[in-house]
């Protein structure tokens, strides 16, 4: 799967090159930045670069940082890292029929995921179906989860560690939008293949949504044949924000095989609300989420696996400096800061009638510089907290990171 | 919105990078003292000593065990590390349940599942009940810092700190465990002897005898790990393929035998010292010996040190509130293998910021867990409470020390 991948990705880059396009031809297809514009058009508003009158479009992005990391001391040096490749492909099959695809290569290529590759229809703007790999729209990171558009070089934990970003199921399902003057409405609702027992048996020693995505399966068949509900709302004030609230749930355990049954069905629900804005004068962007996850646990297993979970980040981005720098125009510096929080066993010892703790909290100031709205250079200061299940002293993680990230 | 140069933005950006660079170890986490820690090396190993450690160090705290990899089906608890947080003593949470053996004559339940209860099971099973009619008696899991130093004390220094008759009348009698050893263990050099027994030195009833025996069983019984030491599986009983390799054991017994002594904090403190004195004066240092050496050890490390565990490894009668019922090996139902108090201070640390003391975590304080002493200990009870409040806080001050 992996080579094959790769194979189609260097021919793809490799006969573009060949072919010598004149790059008078290239269109790049402007990122609309609207006020109607709401995370649910995420994955359709990025920079794409398009060939003469071609059907097909192509973009991605890249992210690379630096970093230096210490955990209580000790260090394992300085580390420089290519997070990931992310290619993206879209085609207008016919007037209101278009698909977009969208690979992702993490860690040089130790992953490479089909996080997107969908045919959407367009029946009326209330009505549109979406089927093929989709993107749960649970919280907004996974559906907004560009590198370019974060000043941080790390992904937020809650939003990879609890819901899990990014999360992609085959599935189809419907979505659309509205507006009206000052508001604009959006839904999605798909039903996917879903999630597996590896949330409560896996190597992390605790339930984790995102242990199931190394069930790469996943694409080819149902766990358990029950299928996984994802929904979102959202609002947007074209002057105010957007609020979205979002609700993906399912049954992840093997209930039953070959017609006999083998456990009651047990489910997993996750509830998650977010919000972004920005407020006028000053600029400042304010971007977060918040999610709870309910996990049924079977009666005699550890409690080092949470049944509840919760978690959410809030990032603050200010510009501080607008202007032409270095040719740039209209560049912009910014100052950040990210705070997070994942509780992922929230509950109370059976024993001792004690706080169950495992949760780690973060704080991230960052400076970033960003050329175009497209590229972007981050530094981060990043401090976590971890507590284990126990809630014995912290340790303390801290050091330094240093990123770019950029469409292409 | 600021207005800034460009050449404003480049100084900016020069210092801000210099600023960071020497602010960089300001703004690192301090790696804790070591003597704040349980966790860590004994001075003096090789470097192939050294990289077996860390290999054991992985196996032991980070690898966690899940159905694919042969957990359970019935286990306590998922990997070594979550039931000795940071190395030191576990929480009632992970409290270990062990029933049906009354007395030296063997356990009656091995058929219904003893002698450990295995009270959670991975999905699609249904754990371990106690049987009826078993008693049964509740073990935390004990911190692991400094276990090769007790490993390597010889067998004769053993039995001459015991005295199974009261020879010297002093109400003291402590005695060895003899106990049955599996076939797969080395016999010590030098090793005593009795009716085809030995003497055990590791586990609450010092019913282990060495690090090997408590790590197969500890994976065989905890987490239902499979090995080719002991290579039954817990729910059937049966003969099953070994689900971790004799390496892996082998190096989490080289972790265990090479983790330090516990560091004593404030020896010099004069409430400290006081306190100290009480100890010896008051009996308790009878068992709680404060000074023990090692014989020869294949590690040299480890080879003729003296160290201060603060026990004897020795079975003592802890009298009628003690006795839940239940034994291993020789020990009768109240006897108790003397624990080492080396790193009780720290034990809070590991256990989420609470005392939980004595065999089965019933103690809150360390003042609780003295009060709860009887048997052999009842005089050295009873010299405690007889002292004025501020000789029993320094009394109490000079063990959170250790």
């Amino acid at each position: 799967m992996k080579r094959s991948l790769l194979i189609t990705c260097c021919c793809l880059i490799t006969s573009s090159l060949l072919a010598q396009i004149d790059p008078e031809l290239l269109r790049r297809i402007p990122v609309k930045n609207d006020s109607l514009q709401m995370n649910m058009d995420a994955v359709y508003n990025r920079p794409f670069l398009q060939v003469g009158k071609l059907p097909v479009a192509i973009g991605g992005y890249a992210e690379a940082n630096y970093q230096y990391l210490s955990e209580n001391g000790v260090s394992e040096g300085h580390q420089f890292q290519m997070r990931r490749v992310t290619l993206f492909l879209s085609s207008s099959i016919s007037r209101r029929i278009k698909f977009l695809t969208e690979l992702e290569f993490e860690d040089g290529t130790k992953e490479i995921n089909i996080e997107f590759a969908s045919v959407d229809v367009e029946f009326a703007p209330l009505f549109n179906f979406r089927g093929g790999i989709v993107m749960n729209p649970i919280g907004s990171f996974n559906q907004n989860h560009d590198g370019p558009k974060w000043e941080f070089v790390d992904r937020p934990i809650s939003a990879t560690q609890l819901l899990p970003a990014t999360w992609s199921n085959v599935g189809f399902g419907l979505y659309g939008k509205k507006f009206t003057t000052d508001w604009v409405y959006g839904y999605e609702v798909y039903l996917t293949n879903g999630f597996d027992d590896k949330i409560i048996a896996n190597t992390e020693n605790r339930t984790s949504l995102p242990a199931s995505k190394e069930n790469k399966e996943r694409f080819e068949e149902s766990f358990n044949g029950s299928p996984l509900l994802t929904g979102k709302f959202a609002v947007r004030h074209r002057k105010v924000g957007e609020v979205g609230l979002s609700y993906m749930g399912g049954v992840y355990n093997k209930f039953k095989e070959d017609g006999i049954v083998l456990d009651k069905k047990r489910r997993v629900d996750v509830v998650a609300v977010d919000f972004n804005s920005t407020l006028p004068v000053l600029k400042t962007f304010i971007n977060g989420e918040w999610s709870w996850t309910f996990v049924d646990l079977p009666d005699n297993y550890t409690e080092q696996f949470g049944s509840k979970q919760r978690g959410g980040f809030i990032d603050i981005v200010q510009p501080i400096v607008r202007k032409r720098i270095f040719d740039w125009d209209n560049a912009v510096i910014n100052i950040a800061l990210r705070a997070e929080y994942a509780d992922y066993n929230v509950g109370k010892f059976k024993q001792t009638g004690g706080n169950i703790y495992d949760h780690v909290a973060a704080i991230v100031p960052a400076i970033s510089f960003r050329p175009t709205a497209q590229m972007v250079f981050r530094a981060n200061y990043r401090h976590e907290w971890h507590r284990d299940l126990l809630g014995n002293p912290a340790t303390r993680v801290a050091g330094f990171q240093i990123g770019i990230s950029t469409y292409f | 919105m600021v207005y800034i140069s460009k050449k404003g933005i480049v100084t900016g950006s020069i210092i801000a990078i210099i600023s960071l660079l020497i602010a960089c170890e300001k703004l690192m986490p301090k790696a804790p003292a070591d003597d704040s820690i349980l966790d860590g090396p004994v001075e003096g190993l090789t470097p192939e000593q050294s990289v077996q450690f860390l290999r054991g160090d992985v196996a032991f705290n980070d690898e966690v065990f899940t159905p694919e990899t042969g957990l359970g089906p019935l286990f306590v608890a998922t990997s070594c590390g979550t039931c000795h947080a940071g190395d030191g003593k576990g929480h009632p949470f992970t409290t270990l349940t062990r029933f049906g053996q009354t007395d030296s004559t063997g356990n009656k339940f091995l058929d219904a599942g003893g002698p450990q209860l295995q009270h959670r099971a991975i999905y699609n099973y249904q754990p371990e009940q106690i049987p009826a009619g078993a008693t049964f008696s509740k073990f935390m899991p004990p911190a692991n810092t400094g276990l090769g130093f007790l490993d390597a004390v010889t067998d004769a220094d053993l039995l001459a700190l015991a005295d199974p008759q009261d020879l010297n009348g002093d109400g003291i009698s402590g005695k060895p465990n003899w106990i049955t050893i599996p076939d797969y263990l080395a016999i010590r050099a030098n090793a005593a002897i009795q009716n085809g027994k030995y003497i055990g030195r590791f586990g609450k009833k010092a019913a282990a005898y060495d690090l090997l025996h408590q790590t197969v069983n500890a994976y065989n019984q905890d987490m239902g790990i499979a090995s080719a030491y002991e290579p039954y599986d817990t729910y059937n009983h049966q003969e099953v393929d070994p689900e971790v390799s004799n390496q892996t054991v082998i190096d989490v017994v080289v972790y265990l035998k090479t983790l330090k002594a516990p560091i004593q904090r404030t020896p010099g403190n004069p409430d400290v010292q006081a306190g100290k004195k009480l100890f010896t004066q008051i009996g308790c240092a009878k068992c709680h010996i404060p000074e023990m050496k090692t014989g020869a050890s294949s590690i040299n490390a480890l080879s003729n040190k003296t160290f201060a565990p603060y026990t004897d490894l020795l079975l003592h009668d802890m009298g009628t509130g003690l006795d839940d019922g239940y034994t291993e090996g020789t020990a009768t139902t109240a006897e108790w293998r003397t624990p080492p108090l080396w790193g009780l201070g720290l034990s809070r640390n590991s256990q989420g910021g609470q005392y939980f003391l004595l065999h089965d975590g019933r103690a809150k304080s360390i003042e609780e867990a003295i009060l709860l002493h009887g048997g052999e200990a009842h005089q050295s009870k009873d010299h405690f409470q007889q002292l004025s409040a501020a000789d029993k806080a320094r009394l109490i001050k000079f063990l959170e020390s250790l």
